[in-house]
C-alpha cells in the first residue's frame, strides 16, 4: 500500500509538471520525459561536485528550470499555436537529441546515485511496521508538491493568469499582462518539476538513458485518466496507478502460479501489471471520454 | 522509378548492403502509406501505428515458432490479426478526439508491447529468432531479389489500393470528416463507421509490413513495435507530406537517407561521432516541424489534396 502511494506519488511529481505544461498551456510535450532525464544526470553530476545530497538536489532545480526556459525559448514557444502533430513532431524531435546528447556527454553507462545518509535508514511507521526513510520522504515531497501546485494553479492570481493565458492569450496580452514571460516561467517551472522527479527517483532506480521515455507515456496515461488540464484529476489519477501497479506486481505473480510455470509466472506477472494500467485507462475513457475529472472534449 | 531497377544496380555491382536498406525502405513505406490513410487524409492522429508492425510480425514468428512456416497460411492469418487488433482499438479509441486520441492509440500499443515483452515462450524482451515463410514452388523469400521483388510488388498495390481508396466515395467521406466532421454527421454520413473501417484497413495495411519486416531480419522483437518506431512512422509521414499518394514514400527515402549519410558525414568532422546522428536529427524534426508544413511532396510542386 504504501509502496503504491510512493509510486503514485512519484508519478505524480513527474505528472504535476505535464499538468502545466500539457494539461493547462495545451501543448503536448514528449520531451517532459528528457527534462525528468536531464534533472536526474544534472543531480548526479552536481552531487558528484559538491559531495552533499542536498546541496545537488538544490542545485539541480535551477539548473532544470533554466533548461526548460532554454527549451521554451528556442522550440515551445513556437509550438503552442500549432496543432498537436507539430507538437508531437517537434517535441519527439527534441527527446532524439536530448537522448544523444546525455550518451554524448555522460555516456552510454547508467549511474546511480546513492540514498542520501541521512535518509538511508528505516523508520517504524507503526508499531513494527517499518520503512525506508528516502521512500517516506519521497512521499512528503510528493504531497507537498501537491499541494503547492495546486494552491498555485488554483488559488493565486499567477495561477488565475495562467489559466486565463491558456483559453485566451490575447486578452490576456491585451489586459498589459506580459504573457510571452508568463508562459516561459510557467514552462520552466513544469521543468523544474521534472527535473525534481527525475533526481527524487534516481536513488531509488537508476540514472540512465532514455529513463524518461517510458514512464513518460505513464505520466500521460494519468493526465488522461485524471482528465487533460486537471490537477486534482492528476493526483487521483497517479495514486490509482501507483496501486495499481504495486498490486499487480505483488500479487499477480502469486495468482499466476497457480496455472503457470513459477519461471512462465515471474516475467509474465510485471508485463501484466504494466498492462492492467491500461486497461484501465482505457475503461475510464469508455465510460468517461473526458477523462474522472475533465470538463474540455 | 528508381527503386525497380535497384536489384538489378545492386546485383551489377555487388553491393548487397544498400538492397537490404532498399528493402527496409519498400516495407516501411508500406507502414508509412497506410498510417497515411488514416493520418494524412482522415486527420487521425495515431501514435500506435508501429503496434501493426508488432501484430503482423509476431503472428507469422509465433506460426513459425510452432512449426508452420507456410505463407499460405501465416500471412492472412497475421492480416486478419492485425485488423482485428485494429478494429479493437479503433472502436474504443475513436469515441474520443484530439489529443485523447492520441494518447489512447498510445496506450493501446504500449500494451501490446508489454504483453510482447512478457511472452517468454517467444523470447520476451530479447525476441526470437524465425525461419523465413515458405511459398513452395512460388517464391524463395531466402533469395534478397526475390524478396526485394516481392515487397516491391506489395508496395505498388498498397499505393494502387491507397490511390483508390482516397479517391473513392468513401474515402471523400474520411476527408471530408478531417475537415469539418460535424457537416459530414449533418450530411447523414456515420463517420463513426467510417472512421473506423478506414482504421481497420489501415491496421492491416500496417499488418502486412509487419510480415515483411519479420522476415526481411528472420527474427521479431518488443522493439518493432516500440512508440519510438511509431513515432519514425509519424515523422515519415509529416516529412514526406500528409493526405499525399507518394509523400510517404519520399518520407521513407529521404527518412533512411538521412540517418545513413548522417553516420559517416559525422564520422567525417570527428573521429566516432556517427554514432550521434540524432543529435542533428533531432533539432532536424524540429526545424521540420516548425516551418516544413507541406512535406517532400508539396517542394517537388505536385501537390495534391
Amino acid at each position: 500500500m504504501l509502496n503504491g502511494l510512493q509510486l503514485g506519488l512519484l508519478m505524480f511529481l513527474l505528472a504535476a509538471g505535464l499538468t502545466l505544461t500539457f494539461g493547462i498551456m495545451d501543448l503536448v510535450n514528449l520531451a517532459h520525459g528528457s527534462l525528468y532525464m536531464m534533472g536526474a544526470y544534472f543531480a548526479w553530476t552536481l552531487i558528484g561536485w559538491t559531495d552533499s545530497f542536498v546541496l545537488g538536489a538544490l542545485l539541480a532545480l535551477p539548473a532544470a528550470f533554466l533548461l526548460g526556459i532554454v527549451v521554451e525559448m528556442v522550440v515551445a514557444r513556437r509550438l503552442y499555436a500549432r496543432d498537436h502533430l507539430d507538437q508531437v513532431l517537434a517535441t519527439f524531435g527534441l527527446i532524439l537529441f536530448f537522448n544523444e546528447l546525455v550518451r554524448a556527454v555522460w555516456g552510454p553507462a547508467g549511474q546511480s546515485i546513492a540514498v542520501p545518509p541521512f535518509l538511508a535508514h528505516t523508520i517504524e511507521i507503526m508499531p513494527g511496521m517499518l520503512y525506508p526513510a528516502y521512500r517516506f520522504a519521497l512521499i512528503v515531497v510528493g504531497a507537498a508538491v501537491a499541494i503547492i501546485l495546486a494552491w498555485l494553479v488554483a488559488r493565486t492570481r499567477v495561477g488565475m493568469l495562467i489559466r486565463a493565458g491558456a483559453s485566451n492569450r490575447r486578452m490576456i496580452a491585451a489586459l498589459g499582462i506580459n504573457i510571452e514571460l508568463l508562459f516561459t516561467l510557467v514552462f520552466g517551472l513544469g521543468a523544474a518539476f521534472a527535473g525534481l522527479a527525475g533526481l527524487m527517483a534516481a536513488p531509488i532506480s537508476s540514472v540512465k538513458i532514455g529513463m524518461g521515455d517510458d514512464i513518460l507515456i505513464l505520466a500521460f496515461v494519468i493526465i488522461v485518466i485524471g482528465g487533460i488540464g486537471s490537477i486534482k484529476g492528476a493526483f487521483v489519477a497517479a495514486l490509482v496507478v501507483g496501486q495499481i501497479d504495486i498490486v499487480g506486481r505483488a500479487f499477480l505473480p502469486d495468482l499466476l502460479k497457480t496455472f503457470l510455470s513459477a519461471n512462465a509466472a515471474s516475467t509474465a506477472a510485471p508485463a501484466i501489471s504494466q498492462v492492467l494500467v491500461y486497461i484501465v485507462m482505457a475503461g475510464v475513457l469508455v465510460w468517461r471520454p473526458t477523462g474522472l475529472f475533465g470538463q474540455r472534449s | 522509378m528508381g527503386l525497380a531497377v535497384l536489384p538489378l544496380l545492386t546485383e551489377a555491382f555487388d553491393q548487397r548492403y544498400i538492397l537490404s536498406i532498399a528493402t527496409r525502405v519498400v516495407i516501411w513505406s508500406i507502414a508509412a502509406v497506410s498510417l497515411n490513410m488514416i493520418l494524412g487524409y482522415g486527420g487521425m492522429v495515431s501514435f500506435g501505428h508501429a503496434v501493426f508492425f508488432g501484430i503482423g510480425g509476431y503472428t507469422v514468428g509465433i506460426l513459425a515458432h510452432h512449426g508452420t512456416n507456410i505463407g499460405w497460411i501465416q500471412w492472412p492469418l497475421a492480416v486478419l490479426a492485425a485488423a482485428a487488433w485494429a478494429a479493437v482499438v479503433g472502436a474504443l479509441s475513436l469515441r474520443t478526439r484530439g489529443l485523447y486520441f492520441i494518447m489512447i492509440t498510445l496506450a493501446f500499443a504500449q500494451l501490446v508491447f508489454y504483453v510482447s515483452a512478457g511472452l517468454s515462450e517467444y523470447g520476451a524482451d530479447d525476441g526470437l529468432n524465425i525461419s523465413r515463410s515458405r511459398f513452395p514452388g512460388v517464391i524463395d523469400l531466402r533469395d534478397k531479389s526475390s524478396f526485394y521483388w516481392l515487397c516491391f510488388a506489395l508496395l505498388c498495390i498498397t499505393l494502387w489500393f491507397c490511390h483508390r481508396f482516397s479517391n473513392s466515395r468513401f474515402g471523400l467521406v474520411i476527408r471530408g470528416a478531417k475537415s469539418n466532421d460535424l457537416r459530414m454527421t449533418a450530411l447523414g454520413f456515420p463517420v463513426f463507421q467510417y472512421r473506423l473501417v478506414a482504421f481497420v484497413i489501415a491496421g492491416a495495411f500496417g499488418g502486412l509490413a509487419g510480415i515483411l519486416l519479420a522476415n526481411e531480419g528472420a527474427y521479431i522483437s518488443p522493439a518493432m513495435m516500440s512508440w519510438v518506431k511509431s513515432g519514425d512512422l509519424i515523422v515519415i509521414v509529416v516529412l514526406g507530406g500528409m493526405g499525399t499518394l507518394f509523400g510517404p514514400l519520399w518520407g521513407t527515402i529521404a527518412f533512411f537517407v538521412v540517418e545513413e549519410s548522417l553516420k559517416p558525414l559525422m564520422d567525417l568532422i570527428g573521429h566516432g561521432w556517427g554514432e550521434y546522428w540524432q543529435i542533428v536529427f533531432g533539432p532536424m524534426l524540429v526545424l521540420i516541424a516548425l516551418y516544413a508544413r507541406g512535406g517532400i511532396d508539396s517542394l517537388l510542386g505536385r501537390r495534391r489534396g
